[in-house]
């Protein structure tokens, strides 16, 4: 019988391939984001729980814990309930108009002409300039003096000098100019995902529709429509969620005024807590979007979720 | 139920001519199939018909109207796509009642229709499900109820088989056929493949680069080639051509070229074949070869019964005597296209 040396094994370190199982590797990968995720989401979102529930000031920073007070007192506050209101028009204004906005711009993007290469870029400014300088350029556009609307207006013989609006200082139309700014800054990405959900539909059922006998109107509203409103919806969920938590327009260009009119929960938050120190108070006002925010998201998700197809 | 009719139909993108003068008459209720290459304009002459395209110029016609003008809507003729193009968001029925409900028809006679297409083919048990909880033949299926719902003038189907499974394909290709015989609607078919116009066509209209290089019956259209084209795209392996040596082109079938001794016939010519490989595929032998004397771009092929072949006759690396029967061989001019002689 022939005898066959027997190759001599080499011990491997236990560590050599280390990374190649995967679920080291999983592991490996993931922990940046979650480190990220715990450290500057999770422990401030705690903070500020903790926050909501003492009597944390800035002159007096004691961890003393009052229950739900702080809640209480800012309910009873009417400036809130204001505030509370307005946060929901202008998150829910702005975002319907700015889908508005995006499904126009989209079905002009669709359709091939000379330079829509050119256009498909330029119209993600709004999307890209820093919000301080944009809303700098609109405050101009909307001054008591100076306004570009009212300027042309009265040049067109539109208006008279004497009744032009006060933009800025008229309470509805604040809020209207606010609401305004938002819709431009997010119409292009609804237009993106516009874009991308419609295009995302099989050029065989827009075709079949339109055999079927569906004109424009039905085609757009019966078949396109319903098929790209999960991805519809996910862009809104976006939207909802940075409007609803966004002070940086109202900061820039209003200050909430006037009389509070434009004043939004972000921008209270900001000014309770960190502008006069009163933390608990501005704490409790921040977390008031959670739960709101929550309840949208956990909605629209469900929805989503029974439309997939 | 009309006859479409194509009068030298163009469709040009651009520069380039997509479909290139076509005319064609599809009398009512014939089954006429588009057989030809992909690429070859069958589909944009489809899409000419129920509107989805305009055509460049040419004329159209369905039953006995000039069409050219109409949007898709108001010609009445249904389609039936390759992938299908059910509504996904929609149920079974809602999908088979949506080209009713386009034409605003009452609800209880839409209800009747749905019920009657969804009775015809079969899937009165799918109503309430969504298109992607279907399989593929069940699709089928609801895509050919949802075009025969509203009763068109014409049915078009675009290469409806292509995503069903070869096994299923042909169960497929049985209904479709029963089916347009039952109903007598004027079908236009288009496949690029071969079986499918043969076992299902009246009539096959063979296109090749925007242009129709033969209309007749399968019969006429695999037994008598208009040209070189027709008799190379139809039959598998497609017709034997070679070089004939008075100018020309000489064509003949690889099922008729056989080895001389199983020809009784006398009025047959000879040949003298090389066989250099030969296939055995059950129910016949494919066998490659060349012939002495004759040019061909191809492989000289005969498909040969097994049965009735002896071994000797195809060894290998050894020149045979093969034969034709005359009356099987097909003369082609220099151009390309049949001799009378």
């Amino acid at each position: 019988m022939a005898v066959i040396a027997e190759p001599i094994t080499k011990p491997v370190s236990r560590f050599h391939f280390f990374l190649d199982r995967r679920e080291v590797l999983e592991l490996f990968l993931v922990a940046p984001a979650i480190i990220y995720v715990l450290l500057l989401v999770g422990l401030p979102l705690l903070l500020a729980v903790y926050y909501s529930l003492s009597a944390y000031t800035v002159y007096d920073p004691t961890w003393k814990f009052v229950g739900l007070a702080n809640f209480r007192d800012i309910i009873q506050n009417p400036t809130f309930i204001q505030t509370l209101v307005n946060t929901f028009i202008f998150t829910f204004g702005s975002q319907l108009l700015g889908l508005v906005l995006g499904k126009f711009g989209a079905f002009l993007l669709l359709r091939p002409f000379p330079g829509r290469k050119i256009v498909r870029a330029l119209i993600v400014l709004p999307f890209v300039i820093p919000v301080a300088l944009a809303t700098i350029a609109w405050r101009w556009l909307f001054d008591s003096l100076y306004s570009v609307f009212n300027w042309t207006l009265i040049a067109l013989g539109i208006l008279d000098r004497a009744d032009v609006p006060n933009w800025l200082g008229t309470p509805w139309l604040a809020m209207l100019c606010v609401v305004i700014i938002n819709a431009w800054r997010f119409f292009p990405f609804a237009i993106v995902i516009f874009l991308a959900g419609i295009t995302a539909v099989p050029q065989d059922v827009v075709d079949a529709a339109t055999v079927d006998g569906a004109g424009f109107w039905r085609r757009n509203y019966q078949i396109i429509l319903p098929m790209i409103l999960p991805i519809m919806a996910i862009g809104l969920i976006f939207g909802i969620v940075f409007t609803f938590t966004d002070l940086s327009i109202v900061f820039l260009l209003t200050q909430g005024g006037p009389v509070g009119a434009t004043s939004v929960l972000a921008f209270a938050g900001f000014k309770t807590g960190i502008e006069s120190g009163d933390v608990s108070h501005g704490a409790a006002i921040s977390l008031f979007m959670l739960p709101v925010l929550l309840i949208v998201t956990v909605l629209m998700l469900r929805f989503i979720r029974r439309r997939e197809i | 139920m009309s006859a479409v009719v194509a009068r030298d139909i163009v469709k040009k993108f651009g520069e380039v001519p997509a479909v290139n003068g076509i005319s064609l008459t599809v009398p009512d209720g014939e089954f006429m199939v588009l057989l030809g290459p992909s690429g070859c304009g069958k589909t944009t002459f489809l899409r000419i018909i129920c509107g989805l395209e305009q055509q460049t110029s040419g004329d159209l016609l369905i039953g006995g109207k000039l069409v050219n003008e109409m949007p898709p809507r108001a010609r009445g003729v249904a389609m039936m796509f390759q992938s299908y193009g059910l509504y996904p968001h929609y149920t079974v029925r809602n999908n088979i009642a949506f080209p009713l409900k386009t034409q605003r028809m009452p609800r209880e006679k839409i209800e009747k229709q749905v019920e009657w297409a969804s009775q015809l083919l079969g899937i009165s048990h799918l109503l309430d499900r969504r298109p992607r909880q279907l399989s593929g033949g069940e699709r089928q299926r609801v895509a050919l109820a949802r075009a025969l719902v509203r009763e068109p003038t014409a049915l078009l189907l675009d290469e409806p088989l292509s995503n069903l499974d070869a096994k299923l394909r042909t169960s497929a290709r049985q209904e479709i056929k029963n089916f347009q015989m039952r109903v007598g609607l004027t079908t236009i078919y288009v496949t690029h493949d071969q079986v499918e116009a043969m076992g299902m066509g009246d009539r096959i209209a063979v296109i090749d680069h925007g242009k129709i290089r033969q209309v007749g019956t399968p019969t006429e259209i695999y037994n008598d080639p208009a040209d070189l084209f027709v008799a190379t795209f139809v039959g598998a392996p497609p017709m034997n051509i070679v070089t004939h040596n008075g100018g020309g082109y000489l064509g003949f079938r690889p099922e008729n070229f056989l080895p001389k001794d199983m020809i009784e016939d006398g009025a047959a010519t000879e040949f003298s074949f090389r066989v250099d490989r030969s296939e055995y595929l059950g129910s016949e032998r494919i066998v490659y070869g060349v012939m002495e004397g004759f040019e061909s771009k191809q492989p000289i092929t005969a498909k040969l019964p097994p049965a009735h072949v002896r071994e000797g006759s195809i060894r290998p690396g050894e020149w045979h005597p093969f034969a034709v029967k005359n009356s099987a061989l097909r003369r082609f001019d220099n151009s390309g296209n049949r001799a009378t002689h």
